[in-house]
Protein backbone atom coordinates (compact mmCIF):
# COMPACT_ATOMS: atom_id res chain seq x y z
CA UNK A 1 0.00 0.00 0.00
CA UNK A 2 0.94 3.64 -0.04
CA UNK A 3 0.59 6.40 2.51
CA UNK A 4 0.47 10.10 1.67
CA UNK A 5 2.93 12.37 3.39
CA UNK A 6 2.08 16.05 3.41
CA UNK A 7 5.38 17.17 1.91
CA UNK A 8 7.19 17.23 -1.43
CA UNK A 9 10.44 15.36 -2.07
CA UNK A 10 12.05 18.65 -3.17
CA UNK A 11 11.03 22.24 -2.36
CA UNK A 12 9.80 23.07 -5.87
CA UNK A 13 9.85 26.78 -6.51
CA UNK A 14 9.34 29.18 -9.39
CA UNK A 15 10.80 32.64 -9.73
CA UNK A 16 8.41 34.21 -12.22
CA UNK A 17 5.63 33.33 -14.56
CA UNK A 18 7.22 31.48 -17.51
CA UNK A 19 4.01 30.12 -19.03
CA UNK A 20 5.85 28.76 -22.06
CA UNK A 21 7.89 26.45 -19.86
CA UNK A 22 4.70 25.40 -18.02
CA UNK A 23 3.43 24.14 -21.37
CA UNK A 24 6.71 22.29 -21.88
CA UNK A 25 6.64 20.78 -18.38
CA UNK A 26 3.60 18.75 -19.39
CA UNK A 27 6.09 16.55 -21.28
CA UNK A 28 7.24 15.23 -17.90
CA UNK A 29 3.72 15.10 -16.47
CA UNK A 30 1.83 13.18 -19.15
CA UNK A 31 4.23 12.55 -22.02
CA UNK A 32 5.78 9.25 -23.21
CA UNK A 33 8.91 9.70 -21.05
CA UNK A 34 7.07 11.36 -18.17
CA UNK A 35 7.34 10.67 -14.46
CA UNK A 36 3.86 9.12 -14.74
CA UNK A 37 5.03 6.62 -17.38
CA UNK A 38 8.07 5.77 -15.26
CA UNK A 39 6.08 5.15 -12.09
CA UNK A 40 3.36 3.04 -13.71
CA UNK A 41 5.96 1.09 -15.69
CA UNK A 42 8.14 0.08 -12.72
CA UNK A 43 5.22 -0.64 -10.42
CA UNK A 44 3.65 -2.86 -13.12
CA UNK A 45 6.88 -4.79 -13.71
CA UNK A 46 7.65 -5.77 -10.10
CA UNK A 47 5.20 -8.67 -9.68
CA UNK A 48 7.09 -11.18 -11.84
CA UNK A 49 10.61 -9.98 -10.97
CA UNK A 50 12.54 -13.05 -9.77
CA UNK A 51 15.30 -11.28 -7.78
CA UNK A 52 14.44 -9.85 -4.34
CA UNK A 53 16.82 -6.90 -4.55
CA UNK A 54 15.23 -5.83 -7.84
CA UNK A 55 11.67 -6.23 -6.49
CA UNK A 56 12.76 -3.60 -3.96
CA UNK A 57 14.35 -1.38 -6.64
CA UNK A 58 11.19 -1.43 -8.81
CA UNK A 59 8.95 -0.71 -5.82
CA UNK A 60 11.13 2.07 -4.43
CA UNK A 61 11.95 3.83 -7.69
CA UNK A 62 8.30 3.44 -8.82
CA UNK A 63 7.24 5.14 -5.61
CA UNK A 64 9.83 7.92 -6.01
CA UNK A 65 8.52 8.60 -9.54
CA UNK A 66 5.11 9.36 -8.06
CA UNK A 67 6.78 11.94 -5.82
CA UNK A 68 8.46 13.42 -8.93
CA UNK A 69 5.12 13.48 -10.73
CA UNK A 70 3.83 15.58 -7.85
CA UNK A 71 6.83 17.96 -8.11
CA UNK A 72 6.18 18.52 -11.84
CA UNK A 73 2.49 19.17 -11.13
CA UNK A 74 3.50 21.63 -8.41
CA UNK A 75 5.76 23.57 -10.81
CA UNK A 76 2.98 23.74 -13.45
CA UNK A 77 0.38 24.69 -10.84
CA UNK A 78 2.57 27.43 -9.37
CA UNK A 79 3.14 28.95 -12.83
CA UNK A 80 -0.37 28.72 -14.32
CA UNK A 81 -2.46 29.27 -11.19
CA UNK A 82 -2.48 33.04 -11.45
CA UNK A 83 -2.48 33.30 -15.24
CA UNK A 84 -5.65 34.68 -16.82
CA UNK A 85 -7.16 33.23 -20.03
CA UNK A 86 -5.54 35.90 -22.22
CA UNK A 87 -2.05 35.22 -20.80
CA UNK A 88 -2.54 31.49 -21.27
CA UNK A 89 -3.60 32.05 -24.87
CA UNK A 90 -0.47 34.10 -25.58
CA UNK A 91 1.70 31.28 -24.21
CA UNK A 92 0.02 28.67 -26.41
CA UNK A 93 -2.00 27.30 -23.50
CA UNK A 94 -5.42 28.17 -24.97
CA UNK A 95 -6.27 24.50 -25.65
CA UNK A 96 -5.20 23.69 -22.07
CA UNK A 97 -7.46 26.44 -20.73
CA UNK A 98 -10.43 25.42 -22.89
CA UNK A 99 -10.26 21.72 -22.00
CA UNK A 100 -8.80 21.72 -18.48
CA UNK A 101 -8.85 25.27 -17.12
CA UNK A 102 -6.08 25.51 -14.55
CA UNK A 103 -6.20 21.79 -13.73
CA UNK A 104 -3.07 19.70 -14.22
CA UNK A 105 -4.32 16.96 -16.55
CA UNK A 106 -1.89 14.23 -17.72
CA UNK A 107 -1.20 15.18 -21.31
CA UNK A 108 2.10 15.92 -23.01
CA UNK A 109 3.55 19.26 -24.12
CA UNK A 110 1.43 19.14 -27.28
CA UNK A 111 -1.79 18.21 -25.44
CA UNK A 112 -1.79 14.48 -26.30
CA UNK A 113 -3.34 12.57 -23.37
CA UNK A 114 -1.26 10.00 -21.48
CA UNK A 115 -1.70 6.37 -22.49
CA UNK A 116 -0.43 3.07 -21.10
CA UNK A 117 0.70 2.34 -24.67
CA UNK A 118 3.81 4.41 -23.75
CA UNK A 119 5.05 1.66 -21.45
CA UNK A 120 5.74 -2.06 -21.46
CA UNK A 121 5.76 -4.90 -18.96
CA UNK A 122 6.65 -8.14 -20.76
CA UNK A 123 7.76 -10.42 -17.90
CA UNK A 124 11.31 -11.09 -19.13
CA UNK A 125 13.36 -9.25 -16.47
CA UNK A 126 16.25 -8.43 -18.86
CA UNK A 127 13.82 -6.94 -21.38
CA UNK A 128 11.93 -4.99 -18.72
CA UNK A 129 15.08 -3.59 -17.10
CA UNK A 130 16.59 -2.63 -20.44
CA UNK A 131 13.44 -0.60 -21.15
CA UNK A 132 13.73 0.97 -17.68
CA UNK A 133 17.32 2.07 -18.29
CA UNK A 134 16.32 3.60 -21.63
CA UNK A 135 13.40 5.35 -19.94
CA UNK A 136 15.72 7.01 -17.41
CA UNK A 137 17.96 8.31 -20.19
CA UNK A 138 14.98 9.61 -22.19
CA UNK A 139 13.71 11.45 -19.12
CA UNK A 140 17.19 12.89 -18.47
CA UNK A 141 17.35 14.23 -22.04
CA UNK A 142 13.85 15.71 -21.72
CA UNK A 143 14.93 17.54 -18.55
CA UNK A 144 17.96 18.95 -20.36
CA UNK A 145 15.75 20.19 -23.21
CA UNK A 146 13.40 21.84 -20.70
CA UNK A 147 16.30 23.47 -18.81
CA UNK A 148 17.61 24.84 -22.14
CA UNK A 149 14.28 26.58 -22.73
CA UNK A 150 13.88 28.60 -19.52
CA UNK A 151 15.67 31.31 -17.52
CA UNK A 152 13.54 30.82 -14.40
CA UNK A 153 16.01 29.95 -11.63
CA UNK A 154 13.43 28.09 -9.60
CA UNK A 155 12.37 25.91 -12.50
CA UNK A 156 16.02 25.26 -13.45
CA UNK A 157 16.98 24.26 -9.90
CA UNK A 158 13.98 22.00 -9.44
CA UNK A 159 14.49 20.34 -12.84
CA UNK A 160 18.21 19.92 -12.13
CA UNK A 161 17.33 17.93 -9.01
CA UNK A 162 14.96 15.73 -11.02
CA UNK A 163 17.55 15.31 -13.78
CA UNK A 164 20.06 14.00 -11.24
CA UNK A 165 17.54 11.48 -10.00
CA UNK A 166 17.30 10.03 -13.52
CA UNK A 167 21.06 9.48 -13.46
CA UNK A 168 20.90 7.71 -10.08
CA UNK A 169 17.96 5.56 -11.15
CA UNK A 170 19.82 4.57 -14.33
CA UNK A 171 22.73 3.46 -12.14
CA UNK A 172 20.47 1.39 -9.84
CA UNK A 173 18.73 -0.24 -12.83
CA UNK A 174 22.14 -1.05 -14.32
CA UNK A 175 23.11 -2.83 -11.10
CA UNK A 176 19.70 -4.54 -11.11
CA UNK A 177 20.27 -5.80 -14.65
CA UNK A 178 23.63 -7.26 -13.63
CA UNK A 179 22.01 -9.01 -10.65
CA UNK A 180 19.29 -10.45 -12.88
CA UNK A 181 21.88 -11.68 -15.38
CA UNK A 182 23.83 -13.39 -12.60
CA UNK A 183 20.61 -15.00 -11.43
CA UNK A 184 19.77 -16.18 -14.96
CA UNK A 185 23.28 -17.60 -15.44
CA UNK A 186 22.69 -19.87 -12.45
CA UNK A 187 19.64 -21.33 -14.11
CA UNK A 188 19.90 -23.96 -16.87
CA UNK A 189 18.57 -22.94 -20.25
CA UNK B 1 1.12 30.30 0.50
CA UNK B 2 3.64 31.68 2.99
CA UNK B 3 4.20 29.71 6.15
CA UNK B 4 5.97 30.64 9.34
CA UNK B 5 9.74 30.94 8.80
CA UNK B 6 10.72 28.46 11.51
CA UNK B 7 8.13 25.97 10.32
CA UNK B 8 9.39 26.28 6.73
CA UNK B 9 13.00 25.72 7.80
CA UNK B 10 12.00 22.64 9.78
CA UNK B 11 9.88 21.27 6.95
CA UNK B 12 12.79 21.74 4.53
CA UNK B 13 15.09 19.94 6.94
CA UNK B 14 12.67 17.01 7.11
CA UNK B 15 12.51 16.98 3.30
CA UNK B 16 16.31 16.96 3.08
CA UNK B 17 16.80 14.21 5.67
CA UNK B 18 13.99 12.17 4.13
CA UNK B 19 15.65 12.52 0.73
CA UNK B 20 18.95 11.27 2.14
CA UNK B 21 17.08 8.30 3.56
CA UNK B 22 15.46 7.56 0.17
CA UNK B 23 18.81 7.78 -1.60
CA UNK B 24 20.41 5.36 0.87
CA UNK B 25 17.35 3.11 0.58
CA UNK B 26 17.87 2.77 -3.19
CA UNK B 27 21.61 2.23 -2.81
CA UNK B 28 21.09 -0.45 -0.15
CA UNK B 29 18.59 -2.30 -2.37
CA UNK B 30 21.50 -3.23 -4.65
CA UNK B 31 24.24 -3.13 -1.96
CA UNK B 32 22.55 -4.84 1.01
CA UNK B 33 25.89 -5.87 2.59
CA UNK B 34 27.42 -2.38 2.66
CA UNK B 35 27.79 -1.83 6.40
CA UNK B 36 28.97 1.77 6.14
CA UNK B 37 25.94 2.79 4.05
CA UNK B 38 23.69 0.87 6.41
CA UNK B 39 25.08 2.74 9.42
CA UNK B 40 24.51 6.10 7.68
CA UNK B 41 20.98 5.01 6.76
CA UNK B 42 20.21 4.07 10.35
CA UNK B 43 21.53 7.40 11.64
CA UNK B 44 19.24 9.23 9.22
CA UNK B 45 16.32 7.01 10.22
CA UNK B 46 16.68 8.06 13.86
CA UNK B 47 17.13 11.72 12.94
CA UNK B 48 14.08 11.62 10.64
CA UNK B 49 11.87 9.98 13.25
CA UNK B 50 12.75 12.63 15.83
CA UNK B 51 12.29 15.53 13.40
CA UNK B 52 8.90 14.29 12.21
CA UNK B 53 7.69 13.77 15.75
CA UNK B 54 8.76 17.28 16.73
CA UNK B 55 7.25 18.90 13.60
CA UNK B 56 3.93 17.14 14.02
CA UNK B 57 3.75 18.04 17.69
CA UNK B 58 4.59 21.68 16.97
CA UNK B 59 2.88 22.39 13.64
CA UNK B 60 0.78 19.98 11.62
CA UNK B 61 0.32 16.31 10.70
CA UNK B 62 2.49 14.84 7.96
CA UNK B 63 0.33 11.69 7.68
CA UNK B 64 -3.11 10.60 8.86
CA UNK B 65 -1.38 8.46 11.48
CA UNK B 66 -1.62 11.09 14.18
CA UNK B 67 -3.64 11.67 17.28
CA UNK B 68 -5.70 14.71 16.34
CA UNK B 69 -7.52 17.36 18.26
CA UNK B 70 -11.03 18.35 17.13
CA UNK B 71 -11.62 19.37 14.38
CA UNK B 72 -9.66 16.74 12.38
CA UNK B 73 -6.26 18.38 11.82
CA UNK B 74 -5.38 16.54 8.60
CA UNK B 75 -7.59 18.83 6.49
CA UNK B 76 -5.67 21.97 7.46
CA UNK B 77 -3.98 23.92 4.68
CA UNK B 78 -1.47 24.39 3.18
CA UNK B 79 -1.04 21.25 1.12
CA UNK B 80 2.49 20.60 -0.21
CA UNK B 81 1.87 22.11 -3.65
CA UNK B 82 0.56 25.33 -2.11
CA UNK B 83 3.55 26.17 0.06
CA UNK B 84 5.91 28.98 -0.97
CA UNK B 85 9.28 27.27 -0.47
CA UNK B 86 11.18 30.56 -0.89
CA UNK B 87 14.21 29.81 -3.10
CA UNK B 88 13.72 26.07 -2.71
CA UNK B 89 16.66 24.10 -1.38
CA UNK B 90 18.64 27.13 -0.18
Amino acid sequence: MWIYEKKLQYPAWVEGCDLRIAKGLFAQYGGPDSELSAGIRYLSQRYTMPVKEVKAVLTDIGTEEMAHWEIIATLIYKIIDRADPEEMKKAGLDAQYIQHGHDVYPHDAAGVPWTAAYIQAIEDPVTNLTEDMAAEQKARTTYEHLINLTDDRGVIETLSFLREREVVHFQRFGESLRMVQEYMDKKKY
Amino acid sequence: MKIDRERLEMLKEIMAVDFSSIELNLYLDTHPMDQKALAIHNDYAIKLMKLKEEYQKKYAPLTHEIISKCPWEWIEEPWPWEIDYEMGGR
